[in-house]
């Protein structure tokens, strides 16, 4: 792959605008994320988080506006993200070693009538290593804790070698070891260029960690460093609080007398 | 009730060849439906499976009535119906068992309609809800044989890529995958396994040849592959004892294939290594003797 010029964005998000079932869940939706950002992207329930994701990915039709990933807009470039849905999509009562569950990520890269060939198999031990399940690779998914069913989840996405992670609640129900182990990692792959967008409930773990932080309540209010994005009203505004919240004094924002 | 030894020199003889050509097709579709009853079993589709055999029927009535092949008709049914229920199920206001339960119970209607129309219908009716080993064409274990042999070559190629659809559909599509058209393609071949299947065992029955050896299979391994060879195995054992007991003690085919299936899933449930319930209840034992020591 050769470099891309530092003009172009990991992905690019343009005036989005998704509609659900007639109701409107995104509007004029904005968010840029470069090589080596890790971007929290924070709001309260309902705010359309995920489905952000989602349009990101193709899975919504996206009414407005433009999407693309490392300047190009076609399906197969959003094929190359890397995607971390929330834990209870994937079907963990199926019998499948840890190893073949992370294969599971490359099937559309290995192609129809195609067996894994010797980069496909080193891709997946490389994501296995990377999560530290090299000891359980053998193990049936349906024998593994929350934590480590979360970093199978993080493994597939990485077999894919992405330019760009998208992590939806990756912390939910996680206990703090594991949410240590994943920060460094999401911060290590973040170091070593991947854009890594996450979705979370934890406010304050979102802005010790992640480099840039956006705010969304149906559209992106705000983006920004964690230094940048302290403006009380904009948080009052994001979660629909009043400005003297004790969620606001909680994360450590100033509130003005 | 006839011994083992009498069984097999029946199946020899040439004016028995109708019982012979019986077992085979049992025996074939019992595979059939063991392979592709993993992926049924695997993903929950256990209803769909039953709508699907309930959709051939109308097909079977119609090809009955007009002399063509049972086999092509019911596929045509089946495959007409599972392309139905799955556009109806792209309206998301209605989940997919309920429109399931529209449309099967329909093209069953439709059937006892139709077949109402042919003569001495009642007798015809009763061999296509519950089988009959009598009056199997060569032509149609021809057809089984190859369809099923298409069937299992197609679910083995498409292997990973419906595993990974099963897996996480979210994902799947993300990663550019046809999940329509692979699901499209699974309740074809679901579709034709029933199909195949119907004329021993019975249109009622069938779904039993589809999950319980899948299901025994799931109960005694963790592992894909070992569950994909143990499910036709013990189809086919279901299909020979099955064949066997009908035949020696005069009982319906399908009726008995089925009962033993299920004492063999019944086993399984009991017996299984890790998940059965003798191994929990001894489990449990075993730490009441550690609590009281």
């Amino acid at each position: 792959m050769t470099a891309p010029d530092l003009g172009t964005p990991a992905l690019e998000v343009r005036g989005v605008r998704v509609v659900l079932g007639g109701r409107l869940v995104l509007r004029d939706a904005d968010l840029v994320v470069r090589d080596g950002d890790f971007l929290g992207l924070i709001g309260p329930n309902g705010a359309g988080k995920t489905t952000l994701l989602r349009a990101v990915l193709g899975l919504v039709p996206v009414r407005d506006g433009s999407v693309a990933v490392g300047g190009r807009s076609s399906r197969a470039a959003r094929a190359g993200i890397g995607y971390v849905p929330q834990r209870h999509e994937f079907a963990w009562d199926f019998p499948i070693s840890v190893e073949d569950a992370v294969l599971s990520g490359r099937t559309r890269r290995i192609g129809l009538l195609r067996r894994a060939g010797v980069d496909d198999l080193r891709a997946v031990r490389d994501a296995i290593d990377r999560v530290r399940l090299t000891d359980l690779r053998r193990r049936p998914v349906g024998q593994l804790s929350g934590g480590q069913r979360q970093r199978v989840l993080v493994a597939r996405a990485l077999a894919l070698r992405p330019r760009v992670l998208l992590l939806d609640e990756p912390f939910t129900g996680l206990d703090m070891p594991t949410q240590e182990l994943l920060t460094d990692l999401f911060s290590g792959l973040a170091a070593e260029g991947v854009a890594v967008v996450m979705t979370t409930h934890d406010l304050a773990g979102a802005l010790y960690s992640c480099s840039r932080i956006a705010l969304l309540n149906r559209t992106v209010l705000a983006t920004g460093s964690p230094d940048e994005v302290r403006d009380p009203d904009l948080w009052s505004r994001a979660f629909e609080i009043s400005p003297d919240s004790p969620l606001l004094r909680a994360i450590g924002l100033e509130v003005p007398a | 009730m006839i011994s083992p030894v009498d069984f097999v020199a029946d199946l020899l003889n040439p004016d028995l060849a109708f019982l012979g050509k019986a077992l085979l097709v049992a025996l074939m579709s019992s595979v059939v439906c063991g392979v592709i009853g993993t992926h049924v079993v695997l993903r929950g589709m256990a209803f769909i499976g039953e709508a699907v055999a309930h959709a051939v029927f109308p097909g079977l009535a119609v090809a009955f009535l007009l002399q063509g092949s049972l086999v092509l008709g019911g596929a045509v049914a089946g495959v007409v119906t599972a392309v139905l229920v799955a556009v109806f199920s792209q309206n998301r206001r209605l989940k997919e068992d309920s429109v399931i339960g529209i449309f099967f119970v329909a093209a069953f209607a439709l059937g006892i309609v139709i077949i109402s129309r042919a003569p001495g219908y009642a007798g015809s009716l009763q061999d296509f809800l519950f089988g009959s080993i009598t009056g199997i064409p060569d032509r149609d274990v021809v057809t089984v044989a190859v369809a099923g042999a298409l069937l299992v070559a197609g679910v083995l190629l498409l292997h990973k890529e419906l595993v990974t659809v099963s897996l996480d559909r979210e994902m799947a599509r993300a990663s550019g995958l046809p999940v329509f058209v692979l699901d499209l393609v699974l309740y074809v071949m679901v579709t034709i396994a029933i199909v195949v299947s119907v004329q021993t065992i019975g249109n009622i029955l069938v779904l039993a040849l589809l999950i319980t050896p899948a299901a025994t299979a799931r109960m005694l391994t963790d592992r894909l592959g070992v569950m994909m060879a143990l499910a036709p195995c013990f189809g086919a054992l279901a299909a020979l004892v099955g064949v066997y007991l009908s035949w020696s003690l005069d009982l319906p085919t399908g009726g008995t294939i089925v009962l033993v299936a299920t004492a063999v899933f019944l086993l399984a449930w009991f017996f299984a290594p890790r998940h059965g319930l003798a191994r929990a209840l001894q489990h449990r034992a075993g730490r009441r003797a550690e609590v009281l020591a």
